[in-house]
């Protein structure tokens, strides 16, 4: 297959440092833009919750998280297969920088959560609940990711053998999700999900949707500058490097 | 390549069955670390029956990680695992035999001991045979995903440690399915569902898996 020219730059690392630097701020203007606005709509202009109150406003913070935790998982497993399969060192760069960051939201998802759940549900933690589970076992697989890296002093070993590990991780993040989704509902019906209620009021609505672009342009954001920084360690030695840090251009 | 296959498989038996005591020590915490739960929980058998299915399928995924050392590492040390990867012989094969020695030198004998320690945790007879299927089904995963950790720290100095951490949360949808399966069948109802998915489940281990193997294997000899 012949790719087009452009394509083969982002496997340069002077060129992606180069467009990481130039998106970097703007992506961090949006970012903080849309969860300033989204923060402000869903906790002041938004009007409480007709059963839960003030409580509900979680709502803002909570599924977003858990949402970017899901697709942090999917970047870094399909830039840790590109870069496995096309021996792509910058897409293993890219999966190394998002783990942390998935892991991070992962465990924001789950204290939020615990945090929406001891008012609503009256438990910090339920064992029982599929999606708690699910975002638990989410956040096993980024730190036994991460794990693993971090048992490799050679880096190039590190990055294929990670790879790999995100690879079979991700075709068992589906699997996981119906079997803990099917598990349990012997003894009790599956908890009702507020998400899974098709209407949501057009005012909490937009601020919603609001938090989640949001928080995507977050995720971003944070990854390109820890590509950044990941590239900087990974490029040390190079002579670009040193010339684009010293303020020349490369 | 079936002879390739069987040759491999012959070979890794042969070499088990000499080193007795390390198919031995498996089974041994196996026994030992389920007759620690009755100390710890409670001898009381209502209980024993609620919590038993549960505690024998986390010991049994504990003690199946105990065997993954010599799986590939002393292939690996006297070059012999070089040796296959120069050969004709697919290496996804080679190591499909090797997953397949180990299943049949760790996992079977502790499949047969279940239903033993089953009954001291007070199961019901009537509940062994789905108990039997469900690991016999799983149980083919479980040392694909073993082998696979193995695979993955076969580059490390000190593998044994976090294999554990890779291993243990891909391994959630057997214990679920496995343990689900039997509590259908301690209430009387059909279990064949999970017991299905447990089927599933091992094809796509035993076809997908080898692959996964071959190529950590590949990283790791280097």
């Amino acid at each position: 297959m012949k790719l087009p020219r452009w394509f083969h730059l982002f496997g340069s690392p002077p060129f992606v440092y180069r467009l990481a630097g130039a998106l970097t701020p703007w992506l961090g203007i949006i970012a903080c833009t849309l969860l300033i606005v989204g923060a402000y709509w869903g906790l002041v202009v938004a009007p409480p919750d007709a059963v839960q109150g003030e409580v509900y406003r979680i709502l803002y913070i909570h599924p977003q998280t858990a949402y970017v935790s899901m697709m942090a998982y999917v970047v870094m497993a399909v830039t840790a297969g590109i870069g496995y399969i096309w021996r792509i060192k910058l897409a293993h760069a890219v999966a190394v920088s998002a783990a942390p960051i998935g892991a991070s939201f992962t465990a924001c998802a789950l204290v939020s959560g615990s945090l929406w759940g001891r008012p609503t549900w009256g438990t910090y933690w339920e064992w029982g609940d599929p999606r708690i589970m699910f975002e638990t076992l989410l956040l096993f697989l980024f730190l036994s990711y991460l794990a693993l890296r971090a048992a490799f002093e050679d880096r190039d070993k590190a990055d294929r053998v990670s790879a790999i590990l995100a690879v079979v991780g991700v075709v068992n993040v589906p699997i996981i999700h119906y079997s803990v989704l099917w598990w349990n509902t012997l003894h009790q019906g599956p908890t009702i999900s507020k998400l899974d209620s098709p209407s949501m009021a057009t005012e909490f609505l937009i601020p919603f949707l609001i938090m989640i672009t949001g928080f995507t342009f977050c995720f971003y954001w944070l990854l390109l500058s820890r590509l950044k920084a990941e590239i900087v360690e990974r490029e040390r030695d190079t002579r670009w490097l040193q010339d684009a840090l010293q303020g020349g251009r490369p | 390549m079936k002879r390739a296959f069987l040759a491999i498989l012959q070979r890794d038996l042969q070499i088990a069955f000499r080193r007795v005591s390390e198919i031995a020590n498996p089974l041994l915490f196996f026994i030992i670390v389920a007759s620690l739960f009755p100390l710890a929980v409670s001898p009381d058998s209502d209980h024993l029956r609620s919590i038993g299915s549960g505690v024998l399928w986390v010991v049994a995924l504990l003690s199946s990680l105990l065997a993954l050392e010599g799986l590939f590492r002393a292939d690996a040390e006297d070059g012999s695992l070089e040796q296959l990867m120069l050969s004709p012989v697919p290496l996804g094969v080679a190591a499909l035999a090797k997953v397949t020695a180990h299943w049949l030198v760790t996992i079977v004998p502790l499949v047969v001991l279940t239903p033993v320690l089953a009954l001291s945790f007070a199961l019901p007879v009537g509940v062994l045979p789905v108990m039997a299927f469900a690991l016999l089904l799983a149980t083919p995963t479980l040392s694909v995903l073993v082998a696979l950790g193995a695979a993955l720290t076969l580059g490390l100095r000190r593998g044994g440690a976090i294999v554990g951490l890779l291993v243990l949360p891909l391994t959630a949808p057997l214990l679920i399915f496995g343990t689900r399966a039997i509590d259908l069948a301690l209430y009387g109802e059909s279990a064949v569902a999970p017991l299905y998915l447990l089927a599933a489940l091992a094809a796509l281990a035993v076809s997908l898996g080898p692959v996964a193997i071959a190529a950590a294997l590949r990283v790791g000899v280097e």
